[in-house]
């Protein structure tokens, strides 16, 4: 494989109006596609491989999965200071535009519109999850234990009502631990 | 900014968030049923509240889980919004810097695989629970179900940008008020 030319590094700035871009263009996911075009095609600031395996530690590990490959980006790229970039960048400006977002549809709550247009709104976005849902369920191995752990996820959280803490740590042990004996 | 509230409201902000902020295993998507059934067994919002608050976070830019930025601003204020931000945010970030510095010097590739296939159910099973939470929560009965799920095929099908189909849902909901009230 031949080595990849080495790119000048980014500098903070530069790095954090990547990241701020990318998180105020970023609606209701697809983020990581973003990701990979800015940082190993358009820049080549990373190699590919690289960014999926930082890609596949962000899902496993708790976590936004947007704001942990921003941390993971950052802290290849610049050290410690590259993660605090890439965590302000992708967390505080949309953070105070769903803030305004807020107050103005609250200013707007006495109207019975709103409440309406909400609903209608909530009612198509829970197709964005029940999507995420149905694809992650496909991409769970087709054996026993992991579908056993998947249905008893859900129905601790879903039909108990269980605390998800609870729940996750100790469907996350069972489930690592017998990953972890399998993968010898 | 507004005078800072009562410290106990903010402590127990973080004391709600910052246990969800570890459990978030496969995007915020995972932890928003039992935010749902927290926020609301305290009474800081009402389930309809809580709806509306979730509808504006899907519509708005950036992660999701800035959702629970709008519950501390709705419940306290500028502080509020903060300590619930750095709550929910905050603790995995020590973790993925942790595991960022590791990952590159350790092998350890039996114990990633490890990681990367046994948290994959545990998220799916997340997911889909609170999916099938706020299909309960929402108002509008068997007609907004139909729509989510109309939504979901949209979604696994076509590569639709997601903001069309929630304004789609929008223009849908508000007609169908507008003809009732004919």
């Amino acid at each position: 494989m031949s080595k990849p030319e080495t790119p000048p590094a980014p500098s903070c700035s530069q790095l954090f109006w990547v990241f701020t871009r990318i998180a105020l263009t970023s609606f209701g996911g697809g983020v990581s596609g973003w990701l990979l075009r800015e940082f190993v095609q358009n820049r080549k600031w990373m190699t590919q491989e690289e960014f999926l395996n930082g890609l596949s530690i962000s899902q496993a590990l708790p976590g936004v999965n947007v704001k942990n490959m921003a941390v993971w980006i950052g802290y290849r790229l610049l050290g410690w200071r590259g993660a605090i970039v890439g965590f302000v960048g992708i967390i505080v400006p949309p953070a105070i535009i769903i803030v305004l977002l807020g107050t103005i549809f609250s200013s707007l709550s006495r109207y019975a519109l709103t409440h309406v247009a909400l609903t209608g709104a909530a009612a198509a976005a829970v197709g964005l999850s029940l999507s995420m849902g149905i694809t992650a369920a496909r991409a769970v191995p087709r054996k026993a234990v992991p579908i056993a752990i998947m249905a008893g996820t859900f129905i601790a959280v879903a039909l108990l009502h269980w605390p998800l803490f609870w729940v996750v740590l100790a469907a996350g042990l069972v489930s690592v631990a017998y990953a972890y004996a399998r993968a010898s | 900014m507004s005078e800072i509230p009562h410290t106990s409201l903010l402590l127990s902000l973080l004391a709600v968030f910052a246990p969800l902020s570890l459990v978030t295993i496969g995007g915020g998507q995972s932890a928003i049923a039992d935010i749902n059934r927290q926020v609301v067994d305290v009474q800081w919002l009402s389930q309809a509240q809580f709806v509306d608050a979730f509808a504006i976070s899907r519509m708005a830019p950036g992660p999701g889980s800035l959702l629970v930025t709008l519950i501390g601003w709705q419940v306290a204020g500028f502080w509020g919004a903060v300590v619930a931000t750095l709550a929910i945010f905050g603790p995995t970030t020590f973790l993925i810097y942790a595991v960022a510095h590791m990952w590159s010097r350790n092998g350890g590739a039996r114990w990633k695989r490890a990681l990367e296939t046994g948290l994959r159910p545990v998220a799916a099973g997340m997911i889909l629970a609170s999916t099938y939470v706020l299909l309960q929560a929402i108002d509008g009965g068997w007609f907004a179900r139909a729509v989510a799920l109309a939504s979901t095929a949209t979604l696994l099908l076509t590569k639709v940008n997601p903001l069309l189909l929630i304004g789609a849902g929008v223009v849908i909901f508000v007609g169908l008020h507008a003809i009732s009230l004919a």
